[in-house]
Order: structure tokens, then sequence, then C-alpha cells
């Protein structure tokens, strides 16, 4: 965990990319924060690999400015950038050995053979690679190439260190130990990492804080917690997990926003989870597993909001009940039950009530464009 | 297990020959065959008159060859080498541009670089002579401009035997090089900046080891028909150039000298084959997967 010193280390102002009439980058600006693991969430063509590019220097922004420090580097190549870079392929050197691949940085910048060659064993040991130091890299798996990559830009004890979905190419369960390994070792070295991810569940276990980009915007900006329960947008809501939404209007009044829905009456959130600045066409929504479903005609507690509906479907996923239920005009609602010893789990074709307390209700900006790319909600 | 699928695996593992035998054949008869007539004539004493030959194990042959033509062979060795060395000097922006930066249309300038093979090696040679004569379009133009002496002569030259070797075989030189670029990850490039390589490093530390196969690849075959090739030599050059080929044209069917021609021709394949031998020790005996 980093301590939350909040010194900024690096600073986007403004930086927009575009290639020929697409805007890849729209307007963004960022504070990276000295020491924390920032990933950079979003689907597929939302921006968040050009940013990166920019960062590295690989790519010249349109317009914005780049800070490390107190250092305009907008302009400089990758090669006078205090930057190193996992990337996707590992683009390791296929022709020189996996020491020569780490000693790479260190040699350019001038540092003596003998020296560099302590400084590649300690960073073997560190990526759990000692004495393959001579291996070529085709000789190693995926996981271990990864490794070599990331000890290959950690050397140079980068300003900030970039890495681009660097997990993509390893399977399932790898990934799983390489999440926390990767963890393991920010927290270890201390550097800033920018993480590039369009895995939601990546994003949160490893972040200190996520940023959700969409269509070259940034659209929420926080901790995973914080992101995950206040989503600020609706593209947030749906893409980083999943939301139950009904679209409404904001009631003007004090205390608890009141939201009326067109077809469910009103609905409330507590006022400190709102948005600041929202106006006329919102969405109220819930994550799936804040409901609680129970028999049609149970008592309604009055600090919950409430509505009734069919079980379309009901699945046993093992550590729980998955519900889809239609309310009456046809919305869907996916509600999440845990496998605790509850009584109740309604088939599919009963009446249920589904009831949920107002502080887990958000309120967001309806976005007009119902279904963002990519990912359903 | 049943004969009939142990037949099948009999005949499935002989079908790469069975798919090789065409070429096998080929090979034998119109490749080895005449080598090996060639080296059988190299040890015979023929008759310039008759044509006819008779086996003498005459193995002076080879020496009487080499001492008559070794200041050509040099000379050739030469002439092949500088040719060469500009058409990689030439081809490496080229086929690094084409990989590169010529995106969707790397095909279209991959066929730009092979229309001059539309049009015949001899053909194309002549019209460079027309284009380098004294009363041509360089020459002229070069006069103009007052840049050279009015008796300027380039036809006839040494310079317009190695610049005529050097147009002909540039592809041969770009075309290995593009492979081997193509293959290259432009990640890696973006790696080596990355660690703080500016563009000569990259290019010295990355590029240049990850293309050696196919610089070699082309040096070779830019180099070996270059060394052997008499026709620019006699189109665009005169005496005081002569090349090895010409020479062995000559024994073949001027002097009607079979056995001196057969001799001279083991003597080039033997420098060309210890060319390859270096190839095959430097780069061949590693898999092409230590580059790429």
């Amino acid at each position: 965990m980093s301590v939350s010193q909040l010194v900024t280390s690096v600073r986007l102002e403004h930086m927009v990319k575009t290639f020929g009439d697409v805007r890849a980058v729209d307007d963004v600006s960022l504070e990276i924060h000295d020491g924390e693991f920032l990933s950079l969430l979003g689907p597929s063509g939302c921006g968040k690999t050009t940013t990166l590019r920019m960062l590295g220097g690989f790519e010249e922004p349109t317009s914005g400015t780049i800070y490390f420090g107190d250092v305009n580097v907008t302009d400089l190549p990758p090669y006078r950038r205090d930057v190193n870079t996992v990337f996707q392929s590992y683009a390791l050197f296929p022709h020189l050995s996996v020491a020569d691949n780490i000693a790479f940085g260190l040699r350019r910048k001038g540092i003596s053979k003998a020296a560099a060659r302590l400084r590649v064993d300690e960073m073997l040991s560190l990526v759990d690679l000692e004495g393959r130091g001579d291996r070529k890299p085709n000789q190693l798996s995926g996981g271990q190439q990864q490794r070599v990559a990331l000890a290959r830009a950690l050397v140079n004890q980068p300003k900030l260190l970039l890495l681009d979905e660097p997990m993509s190419a390893l399977d399932a369960k790898l990934r799983k130990t390489m999440q926390l390994e990767l963890k393991r070792i920010q927290s270890q070295v201390g550097i800033t990492f920018l993480y590039v991810t369009h895995d939601q569940e990546e994003a949160m276990t490893m972040s200190d804080r996520i940023v959700v980009m969409n269509r070259g915007r940034i659209e929420g900006l926080g901790s995973p917690r914080d992101v995950y329960e206040q989503p600020t947008t609706e593209f947030v809501a749906t893409f980083l997990g999943a939301s139950n939404l009904l679209a409404g209007t904001l009631e003007p009044g004090s205390g608890d926003i009141a939201i009326t829905t067109h077809a469910y009456g009103t609905f409330r959130s507590p006022a400190e989870r709102t948005p600041q600045g929202l106006t006329g066409a919102v969405k109220v929504g819930v994550r799936p597993e804040k409901i609680q479903i129970q028999p049609q005609g149970a008592t309604v507690n009055s600090a919950d909001n409430s509505l009734t509906g069919r079980v379309l479907v009901s699945t046993f996923t093992g550590v729980g009940n998955q519900y889809v239920v239609a309310a009456p005009h046809g919305e869907e609602f996916v509600v999440y039950a845990q496998n605790s010893g509850q009584t109740y789990v309604p088939r599919s074709g009963e009446e249920v009530l589904l009831t949920w307390p107002v502080e887990h209700t958000f309120v967001v900006q309806a976005s007009g464009d119902p279904s963002p790319e990519g990912e359903p909600s | 297990m049943s004969r009939r699928s142990s037949q099948r695996r009999g005949i499935s593992r002989l079908a790469p020959y069975l798919l090789g035998l065409p070429a096998f054949v080929w090979l034998g008869f119109f490749f080895l065959v005449p080598l090996g007539l060639m080296l059988v004539k190299t040890l015979q004493e023929c008759n310039p008159a008759t044509g006819a030959c008779v086996m003498t194990w005459h193995w002076a042959s080879l020496s009487d060859a080499w001492a008559n033509s070794s200041t050509i062979i040099f000379r050739s060795l030469t002439y092949a080498l500088i040719a060469t060395l500009i058409d990689l000097v030439l081809s490496f922006p080229i086929a690094y541009w084409i990989a590169f930066y010529a995106g969707r249309r790397k095909n279209f300038f991959l066929i730009m670089l092979l229309v001059p093979f539309f049009v015949s090696f001899v053909i194309r040679t002549v019209i460079w002579k027309f284009l380098l004569s004294s009363d041509g379009l360089v020459v002229h133009t070069l006069q103009a401009l007052h840049l050279v002496s009015a008796d300027y002569q380039i036809l006839g030259t040494t310079g317009a035997v190695i610049a005529g070797l050097a147009y002909n075989f540039l592809p041969f030189t770009a075309l290995p090089l593009y492979v081997s670029l193509e293959r290259l990850n432009p990640a890696l490039l973006e790696a080596s900046q990355d660690l703080y390589a500016g563009r000569i490093t990259t290019f010295r530390k990355v590029v240049l080891p990850l293309c050696a196969p196919g610089i070699f690849a082309a040096f070779l075959l830019t180099f070996i028909p270059a060394f052997g090739d008499y026709i620019n030599q006699q189109v665009l050059g005169g005496f005081a150039n002569t090349m090895v080929g010409t020479v062995i044209q000559n024994l073949f069917l001027v002097n009607n000298d079979f056995s001196a021609g057969s001799a001279l021709s083991v003597i080039v394949m033997g420098i060309s084959l210890v060319g390859i031998v270096i190839y095959g020790r430097l780069l061949g005996s590693k898999s092409i997967g230590d580059f790429v």
C-alpha cells in the first residue's frame, strides 16, 4: 500500500490525440501521485493505450502538455524520458541473453559492465529468476518472459513505469499469480506504476486508484471502492461491475435526493452519493449484490427502495444464486444473493419483491446512449 | 495394428520424398550432371580444332588457369565487392522504408523494385550503354552543366562496369534485406528507445544484429552473380577492366578450349563456395529463431 502523501509525480494537461478524424484521446487531464499504482481501465479503443504511448514518448500528442515533476517533457523522445515500459508483447531482444536484456538500459546510461551485472542479479532475484541470466528469451515461458520485461524496465528505477496490458498473453491462472506478484514488487520498489488494462477485476485487484476511460475521455477516477460504489457516469456504472439502472428525473429537495422514475414511482438516494451538477434526465441504480429478494407481499422497510417483478431466470452459481427479474414494464434487474444459508430461493416465473437500502442507491447522469460499446450491463 | 494402417503410415512417411522427387530429378539432370561434366573436362585435354577431348588427368589445367587469370580474378572480386557494398548501402534505406513506412502499399513498392526485371538483363544493360555513351543523356547533361570536360567519357571505364553491376543486382540485395527487416518486431525499436538508446544506437544494437542473416544472404546473393558476371563488363566496359566471366566465355566459345574454360570455372566456383561455407559456419548453424 502506498502512503498517500499525494506528491504529484506526473501531470497530464488537456491531452488530445487525433488519428485522422478520430479523437483517440479527447482532453485528458490527470495527476499521477508519487508511488501509486494507477490503472487506466476501459474498453478497446477508449484511448488508454494512446495515453500510455504519449507518456512513453512513442506517440506525439496533438495538443496538451506532460510534466514530470515540474519539467515539461512533451517534446522529449523516449530515450530522454525517465520512464520505462513493459510492452504488451514484452518486446524482449531475441538476440540478447536475459541478463543483457536487463542490462540494456543501464549500459546505455553509461554504467560499467561489472556494475550493471550486480544490478541485473538483484533484479533477477526480485522477479524470482535467479540463475536464468544466461538464457535467451525464447527459452523462457510466457510468465518468465513477462518478468524479464518487468526487470528490464525496473532496473532503471524510472520515475514512472508504464505497463501496457502485460498480462493479456498469460493464461487465467498465471494471471492471478502475476497480479499478486506485481503488486508485491510494486510495493517493494516504490516506483509509480501506470497500468493499462481492459480487465476490471485486474484493475480492482492491484490499483490504488483507477481511471475509467471511454471514448477518449476520463469518466471516473478514484479508489477501486469509490469508483465501484459511487459510479459517476452511466458508463462507469455498467463497465465496472454490473448495475441495474432505471431512467428517471431528479426532484428538487433537501436531505436525500429523490428521483422519480417514469413507471415505478420515486426512489431515494443519499445526497452525498450524488454527483454534483446533475440535472434533468438521470438514471437511478443499484448493484446486483445490494438487492434483497423476497416473496411478494413481504413488508418493506421505510429506509429501503423497492420494486416488484417476476423471476425470468434463476441460476445457482455455487457461491450464490443469480436471478434475472423482469419489472412490470420490462426492465430486467440482475440480483445476486450470496449462498450463506438463505432460505428463500425463488424459481423462474415466481413473483418477487426486490428491496435495497437507500444508502446503496446511486444516481448518474443519463448518457443518452443506453449501451456503451463492448460490455453490456 | 492392422496391416492396412501400417501400410498407410509407410506411404505417409515416404510422401515428402515423393513430393520432392521431381525437383530432385530436375536438379540431378540439369545441375549435377553438367557440374560433373565440367569437372571431368577440367582434367581432359581437348583439341580446339575438333573439340574432341581425351581424359589425361591433367591437373595442371587448374594451376595454369590460376596463373593465367589470377589478376583478372582479383579484379573481378574487387569489382563485385564494391558493387555489393554500394548495393547494401543503397538498398538498406529502401528496404527499411518499405518494411516500416510503406504501410498498405508495401506490395506496390516491392513490385516497383522488381519492375526492371521485367526487361531482359542484357537489354537493360544495353540501354545503360545508350545513357552513358559520349553523346548520351548523362554525359551531355554533365557537359551542359560544365561539370566535366568536352572529352569526358563514362562508357568503357571501370566505374561504368561497377555501376552497371550495382544497378543490375540491386534487387538481389534489397529483397533479402526487406524480408529480414519486415520480420523485425517494431516494438523492439520502441523498447530500445525506451531504454535510452538513441536512433543510431538502436540501429547498431538492435536492427543490425537482428538483420545479420538477411545482410549476409543479401551479400552472397549479390556478390556471387556479380563476381561471375560478364554482360556488364562486355557492354559497359573495355579491355582494361576485363572480368573473369568474359574470360571463361571466350575460352569456351571463342577459343574452343573447354579444358581451360572448365578449369577457370571450377576455380571461380571454389571461391564462391568459400563464401557460402563461411555463411554456413557463421550463421547457418544457428536457427533463424535465434535472430527473429
